[in-house]
């Protein structure tokens, strides 16, 4: 059960400890300082029940990755609560949380305990990912040797299969080839029935609309909708097609 | 707390593993660096100080071993952990774990480090003929103040160094002019009674006196300087941990 009460989180642009010392005493010494403000989500509210598929959509800079890191508990809403019940398995960009360096299978552990799993678990499904990932011969291989497609499904794999209550998951199914993605999204709507929730960002929506029970609708940081899936897939498809304006 | 430790341990273990692994990446010799390095650099030091200085104090090697085994233990620990939060940015920023894991890992390695060193260390004591007395488990108690002072100075430089990056060539001034009062290769006792006082100003010099103290001259530091010992490892953590706690959040917008 995820819910999100009036969450805003504010960055701030050109401040002292951005710009450095020289542009500072530069900009201080002719008068131009000034430190911007800006609102990468302002006042999102949501309530979304177990077992739910929320798909969020908007354009680019919408605040969309913004908002997962408030839900994954990366970062601290400079306004609103987020409250979340259950382990939350976060996929956020392609590499997150993996290292170049080590090989797959060190890479599987090290991901692992970063979800929030004991050892002997990882352990148990540890050949279940791999075998899942279908990375097999590349087990001692080094992660950053990996083809992005490939990282990908390590990452998905990883994430879904660690049984989380809550998986979220950002622009992550799009690098897949196609038979992994059919694989996927079957794996999705497998953990969707066992009773976890799920976030997606995604720019195709045609999956959007095939996957999701509720959507989120945001531009510029800012709640357009949010509520069944096809009446608002419908009207941003208005809005991309420039039908609508907001 | 014991239930959030059982929790993040698997996470631990696999950082501090990472690290290691890391850290010995297409070397050679791989982990007998951590006895080489400090073993090349007492070496050369030795030689240095003996034959070209001319020193000619007893057990000399000891004295200087002391200083530089100390030293080093702080001067590993604090570059790597002041290090710890940036080197990990891409971690911090797309899953949420708890950042002091990744402080502690780089913690526990210099710790490692500095014990395989430590038992080199013994070694030379043996050869050097300096007897093995009851006391030398009392050395246990510097050890600890100083991976306390090195957590709490890590700490403070981590997040430090996640505003500003002056800091990194800031410290490793502040580094070296910390070892040359540190009294690694000289001996403080031909200056006043005044002077050799505020060496005491220096925790990392409190903690290789100890050394000194126990193994060459046989002599058991006063209470105050034990309380001294601990003020500082105490005094430093706690103000590392009033910023970590303080900045936590915000460390996020600066990686």
């Amino acid at each position: 059960m995820i819910t999100l009460q009036d969450v805003a989180i504010r960055y701030r642009i050109g401040n002292f400890r951005d710009i450095g010392l020289k542009d500072y005493a530069i900009a201080r010494l002719k008068g131009e300082y000034h430190v911007k403000e800006f609102w990468a989500v302002d006042g999102v509210s949501f309530h979304l029940e177990q077992g739910l598929m929320l798909g969020i959509i908007g354009m680019n800079g919408a605040g969309k990755s913004t908002l997962l890191k408030a839900i994954s508990g990366i970062m601290v809403p400079s306004r609103g609560q987020v409250s979340i019940e259950g382990s939350i398995a976060a996929l956020l960009a392609l590499g997150s949380g993996f290292d170049g360096d080590l090989t797959i299978k060190e890479n599987i552990f090290l991901r692992g305990a970063m979800l929030g799993n004991t050892r002997q678990f990882v352990t148990d499904t540890y050949q279940d990912i791999l075998d899942f990932s279908e990375l097999q011969e590349f087990e001692d291989r080094p992660f950053k040797q990996l083809s992005s497609g490939m990282k990908s499904r390590l990452a998905f794999s990883i994430a879904s299969l660690v049984r989380p209550d809550i998986l979220i998951l950002d622009e992550v199914l799009a690098v897949g080839d196609g038979s992994f993605r059919a694989k996927s999204e079957k794996k999705m709507k497998e953990i969707i029935s066992n009773g976890a929730t799920t976030i997606l960002v995604s720019h195709a929506l045609d999956q959007v609309r095939e996957l999701s029970n509720k959507v989120l609708w945001l531009h510029k940081g800012k709640q357009i909708a949010f509520g069944d899936t096809q009446p608002i897939c419908d009207r941003y498809q208005q809005f991309l097609n420039g039908e609508i304006k907001i | 707390m014991l239930k959030r430790w059982r929790e993040q341990r698997f996470l631990f273990e696999e950082l501090v593993k990472r690290d290691f692994k890391k850290k010995y990446k297409r070397t050679v010799l791989g982990i007998l660096w951590s006895v080489l390095a400090p073993l090349l650099q007492l070496l050369v030091m030795s030689l240095v100080f003996t034959y070209i200085f001319g020193r000619t104090q007893p057990h000399y090697t000891i004295y200087l071993f002391s200083g530089n085994l100390l030293f080093h233990y702080y001067s590993e620990a604090t570059n790597g952990g002041m290090r710890s939060l940036l080197a990990n940015s891409s971690i911090i920023s797309l899953v949420n774990v708890p950042k002091y894991l990744f402080l502690f890992s780089r913690m526990l390695q210099a710790l490692i480090n500095f014990a395989i060193t430590l038992v080199i260390y013994f070694i030379f004591v043996a050869i050097d003929g300096l007897p093995f007395r009851l006391t030398f488990f009392a050395l246990i108690y510097p050890v600890a103040m100083l991976t306390i002072l090195n957590a709490g100075v890590s700490m403070i430089l981590s997040a430090l160094y996640v505003f500003f990056r002056d800091i990194e060539y800031l410290y490793s001034i502040f580094t070296m002019l910390l070892m040359y009062l540190s009294a690694i290769f000289y001996s403080v006792t031909t200056y006043p009674e005044q002077i050799q006082r505020l060496f005491l100003l220096n925790p990392v010099y409190v903690y290789i006196r100890y050394f000194r103290d126990i193994v060459i001259d046989n002599k058991f530091p006063s209470l105050a300087f034990h309380l001294l010992a601990a003020g500082y490892a105490f005094i430093l953590f706690g103000i590392g941990y009033l910023i970590y706690h303080k900045f936590n959040h915000k460390f996020l917008y600066y990686m």
